[in-house]
């Protein structure tokens, strides 16, 4: 059950971004952008929460889900740590994500070639 | 330029956006539904093998899960076959996790003839560099709204 | 008098050079499209058995001059200018080629309109006696395009449906100032036109208006019509931007609708998935030298218009904002002279 809501969840996140790129000027680059910061601001005003109780891996695997665990991170920290934890929350929750994009970035650029596109 | 000519520019612009062929928004956007749906769904299930089996709480289930997700993407670019799957998506596969991965990995594999540093190393945040700037300085400012107006 | 200038855009070459031989190298996609016979090398893969794609195109020029040289029965030192370009930054492909060939060399950037810019600026000089012979090549590659222009290939995008597919080819051109043609005799230049496109993915829109103003200046200057022409020719247009064109001519008093063909349509089939055709300067030269140039010579096209069409904008301008802008040069080849 729970699959199936990810699916719609994510399915749903994903054709607002299709629509975006369809009908306006956004390039891929400004629409990963646009979501990064959306799913920082929706966090912050206690909107994307519910969306990922509901939808799991639906709201957490597309791009906003990578600003909430930033927001979230950043308001856990101020929480605890106060002025501070504004600068370091968001890094500290997305580590394990900006590490991995780094080190298997690094390695499958480095192991593999481009290919001609057919 | 005269008020003339600035006219005939904006007709011919005019009439170049009313006669472009559009995209097929119905089409598009059912295959970003599938294909993104798809990305989620797989990422769902690391959650789940993660919390069954090794124990994690949800938290950090959906922290592992992005980051095998991150792993998936890289090494479908890099073996060619995620511009395919792109292709067919669209946003169904730049909206996702893997989608960032994608394009980490492009930019930085082609560049590999100009060296590991300053082509594969420089070139791995071309495109994804925004999204980390904006992703954590939007999540500073919210830190300082919550410290000082929210706490 | 070897030269007349007709109007404000038009020299009449009254010795006109004849295009001796022509030389073209495609890639596999180009290979298999429906011009695929008339090509006379095809690479086996986007490398080439070089280390990078640029490098692979630098081989591509070197090896449609050589080529071109080998037809004509010409060696290096006969020729007096080797003009030659690429959409490369820095023209490198050309630069690093002619390296290799030893010949005088011009390098010349218009984009996509750098073949007609090339056999222009070679038809004036031998057509005005400061040269007897000299050798035209222009190439692009799609990787090498995209990498620079575009996107990186492995990122998932998808092509809208006014993108265009650049063309993986070089064209390699001798002329001469005797020969039994087919022959070079009006030269028109172009203006850079611009009528406020940004959209970097519909430059067949771009670039109409500088083709239409281009002709339109040909037509002018010559005071000869559509009907004059058995073909008219532009380099890569598209199948959007080959319309617009029209319309714009049209709406200026000529209808090419009958002989207007577009390189970058013939190219590729629509089954190949090109969305609105091929692009780049490698597209006109390898339909020019493969298909069109033996079909004046065997009579089916007794007099042709040829054009290329370039978009001179870089990543730079149009992140920047700005426009698209475009120019167009145009040569007139017929069998006779």
């Amino acid at each position: 059950m729970d699959y199936i809501k990810a699916f719609i969840t994510g399915g749903f996140i994903c054709v607002i971004g299709q629509i975006l790129i369809d009908k306006t000027k956004f390039t891929p680059a400004r629409i990963l952008v646009a979501f990064v910061t959306a799913g920082v601001l929706l966090t912050a005003l206690g909107v994307y929460e519910p969306l990922v109780n509901f939808g799991g891996a639906g709201a957490t695997i597309p791009l906003p889900g990578f600003g909430y665990a930033l927001a979230k991170g950043v308001i856990e920290e101020v929480k605890e740590e106060g002025l501070l934890g504004a600068f370091t929350g968001g890094v500290k929750a997305t580590a394990g994500g900006i590490t991995a994009a780094i080190l298997f970035g690094y390695l499958a650029a480095a192991l593999f070639n481009p290919k001609m596109k057919r | 330029m005269n008020p003339r000519q600035q006219k005939k520019n904006k007709q011919y612009q005019d009439y170049v956006k009313h006669k472009s062929p559009a995209s097929n928004l119905l089409k598009n956007s059912i295959c970003a539904f599938l294909v993104g749906g798809g990305i989620c769904a797989v990422g769902q299930l690391i959650v789940n093998v993660g919390m069954t089996y090794y124990d994690l709480d949800k938290e950090k289930a959906y922290i592992v899960s992005a980051m095998v997700m991150i792993f998936l993407g890289s090494l479908l670019t890099g073996l060619g076959v995620y511009d395919d799957l792109g292709k067919i998506g669209g946003a169904g596969s730049i909206v996702p996790i893997t989608g960032f991965a994608n394009s980490i990995v492009s930019p930085a594999m082609e560049a590999k003839r100009e060296g590991y540093i300053f082509g594969v190393g420089a070139k791995l945040f071309s495109i994804a560099g925004p999204v980390l700037v904006y992703g954590i300085s939007s999540s500073v400012v919210v830190g300082l709204v919550y410290y000082f107006f929210v706490k | 008098m070897r030269v007349v200038r007709m109007g404000t855009q038009t020299v009449n070459l009254l010795y006109p050079p004849g295009i001796v031989s022509s030389a073209t190298i495609v890639g596999k996609k180009e290979a298999e499209g429906p011009l695929g016979e008339y090509f006379d090398e095809v690479m086996p893969d986007s490398l080439w058995g070089e280390k990078s794609w640029e490098k692979a195109e630098c081989k591509m020029f070197q090896q449609a001059a050589e080529m071109a040289l080998e037809k004509a029965n010409k060696k290096p030192t006969d020729i007096n200018y080797l003009f030659g370009g690429d959409l490369l930054n820095q023209i490198i492909a050309a630069n690093f080629a002619a390296r290799a060939l030893e010949i005088p060399f011009y390098g010349m950037y218009g984009a996509c309109s750098t073949l007609v810019q090339c056999l222009s600026l070679a038809s004036m000089l031998i057509g005005s006696g400061c040269a007897q012979c000299a050798l035209c090549v222009t190439t692009s590659h799609f990787c090498t395009a995209e990498r620079q222009y575009r996107f990186p290939l492995e990122l998932g995008t998808q092509r809208c449906p006014t993108a265009q597919w650049t063309v993986t080819g070089a064209g390699g051109f001798v002329l001469h100032e005797n020969s039994s043609g087919p022959y070079v005799t009006h030269v028109t230049t172009g203006k850079v036109i611009d009528f406020g496109i940004k959209d970097i993915s519909n430059m067949g829109a771009a670039m109409a208006p500088a083709a239409a103003d281009t002709i339109n200046a040909h037509f002018k200057d010559t005071g000869r019509t559509a009907d004059d022409y058995d073909l008219i020719v532009t380099g890569d247009l598209g199948r959007f931007g080959g319309v617009l064109a029209e319309e714009l001519l049209l709406k200026a008093g000529h209808d090419i609708s009958g002989k207007h063909i577009d390189c970058g349509c013939e190219i590729f089939s629509i089954k190949q998935d090109v969305q609105a055709g091929g692009s780049g300067c490698g597209c006109c030269a390898v339909v020019f030298g493969g298909y069109i140039l033996s079909r004046i010579s065997d009579s089916t096209f007794k007099r042709v218009l040829l054009l290329s069409t370039g978009a001179l904008l870089s990543p730079v301008s149009s992140q920047q904002g700005e426009s698209i802008p475009g120019i167009a040069h145009a040569v007139c080849i017929q069998k006779d002279r």
